[in-house]
């Protein structure tokens, strides 16, 4: 993909590790970016944790699998798990078509709603791929 | 991208395939593209229709003269004699354990002059052990940087590389090559490939490898055709249960552990590792590369570990989602006893023991 060119909506957070979080209330909806879909190529095995499960952020919450690669996802903020995108165990690709609509990972009852506040804004992002791709 | 010593190597098409924007990624030294588009669109394309593959980075050994045939029957454990000229032939390269220097294709190309395709990875280390054996009136020569080689694969290959040939490519049966004009430019065709369908492998001189690229993805594209990458051919290959050596095969592994004991000749007379084989013939291996599918979620990759009864039983070799079977595959090596097909066992996915079971292979086969 050439950087830049990815979409990269205003309203989210994102980390370095290439998930984004948007933040309703308490509550954290995660993903992964259009750059980390298009760098890992096709989706075909999204690994979750159960509902109920505690996340803690910047560590290993779950695996997103290309046909070639294995990648480690990481929370963007720490809470509990409230749900997860169950569609996805039959429709991994949804995560490569969607990656911030349908093919959302799970959603987090966040333990502070501030703390995604440190996280990246778009433009920060956006400077980050690009100097990491270079 | 992992550190090379040195630049990487490039084939003929490396410029064209910036300009197509493939994603290009070290391989065996070389840098070779991994995917056009999507390894999934790719593989699709293979099974369905046809898909181009460029395979430069393959190594070609020449051995040529009155002592050609008898070296070449000692380094591989195959039958050349066998061979007319215009024939080809899956064998190895074996050490005298009867494990794999490499597995190779020979192509008989007269009565005393032999080509050998040889994977990327090892082309310099099987030139020297073809090299070092050779005793008499025999020339060895490493031609890699003389031949590029392209793959055209699928149901549609023969339909698009007909109207290049001057002749009609349908009597050329499996495993037979003729040289002929593609084009115009001067190339060897063999009906082979790595992929579990039919197809060409051509091999022709570097410098004429752009224009021959891009006519065949100007002929095949309107019936389906992509160009594919070695993401792509991981797949298929692996679907096919083709081995790919450095995972599923290597010099600890041996011909008959490999389950290719089709290609084990022993009655040829001697080569190297006859003995060890023979041997190993007689009591029977005692491990086997067996294929498998997951039972519980998860994808087996190369190196996850695998226990068997309970017991560390060795490592998966090779894994991926199939595209086409739609299933988790992999192929292991497990204990002799273990390889009935239906066994379970399980596979160490990331700290968790996910079942698989032993089933039939190739995984694939395509429709007659």
């Amino acid at each position: 993909m050439s950087k830049g060119e990815g979409i990269y909506p205003d309203d989210l957070k994102y980390t370095r590790e290439h998930e984004w979080i948007a933040v309703n209330g308490a509550v954290g909806t995660v993903g992964i970016t259009h750059y980390a879909q298009s760098e890992l190529g096709d989706i075909v095995y999204v690994e979750l944790p159960s509902v109920g499960s505690p996340v803690v952020a910047g560590e290993e919450f779950g695996t997103v699998e290309s046909v070639k690669a294995v990648s480690e996802i990481f929370a963007p903020a720490s809470g509990e798990v409230m749900e997860v995108n169950s569609a996805l165990a039959t429709k991994p690709e949804t995560v490569n078509k969607d990656p911030y609509g349908e093919g959302w990972l799970l959603k987090i009852r966040l333990a502070d709603p501030k703390e995604p506040g440190s996280l990246m804004t778009a433009a920060d992002y956006r400077k980050y791929i690009e100097e990491e791709s270079n | 991208m992992s550190p090379a010593a040195g630049p990487l190597k490039t084939t003929p098409l490396v410029r064209l395939f910036r300009d197509m924007g493939a994603r290009l990624v070290e391989f065996a030294g070389w840098e070779m593209p991994v995917q056009f588009t999507s390894v999934i669109e790719e593989h699709r394309a293979v099974r369905t229709a046809a898909g181009l593959f460029d395979v430069s980075h393959m190594g070609e050994v020449e051995i040529r003269g009155p002592g050609a045939l008898d070296l070449v029957q000692k380094v591989t454990c195959n039958d050349a004699a066998r061979l007319r000229p215009g024939q080809a032939q899956y064998t190895a390269l074996t050490t005298g354990t009867g494990t794999f220097v490499d597995d190779i294709i020979v192509c008989r190309r007269g009565q005393d002059d032999f080509l050998l395709v040889v994977n990327a990875s090892n082309t310099g280390k099987d030139f020297g052990w073809i090299a070092s054996h050779a005793r008499g009136d025999v020339e060895v020569v490493d031609a890699s940087a003389r031949w590029a080689q392209l793959a055209l694969q699928g149901p549609k290959s023969e339909t698009i590389l007909t109207p290049m040939a001057p002749a009609p490519l349908s009597p050329l049966r499996p495993f037979h090559f003729i040289e002929t004009r593609l084009d115009g430019v001067q190339s060897i065709v063999a009906r082979t490939g790595y992929t579990g369908e039919d197809g060409f492998e051509i091999y022709l001189a570097p410098e004429a490898a752009p224009a021959l690229f891009t006519a065949l993805l100007r002929q095949g594209r309107p019936q389906g055709l992509l160009p594919c990458g070695l993401g792509a051919r991981d797949t298929l290959r692996l679907e096919a249960c083709l081995p790919l050596y450095g995972n599923d095969i290597d010099e600890t592994t041996t011909v008959l552990e490999a389950g290719l004991r089709r290609i084990v000749k022993l009655e040829k007379g001697p080569f190297i590792g006859a003995e060890a084989l023979r041997r190993e013939a007689e009591i029977g291996p005692t491990r086997r590369l067996i294929g498998f599918e997951m039972i519980d979620p998860g994808i087996p990759r190369h190196g996850y570990p695998i226990k068997v009864s309970g017991d560390n039983a060795g490592a998966v070799t090779s894994g991926t989602m199939g595209p086409t079977v739609g299933k988790s595959i992999g192929l292991a090596y497990v204990p002799a006893p273990a390889a009935r097909v239906g066994t379970r066992f399980e596979v160490n996915i990331r700290g968790r023991d996910a079942a698989a079971s032993v089933v039939p292979t190739p995984f694939y086969r395509r429709p007659h």
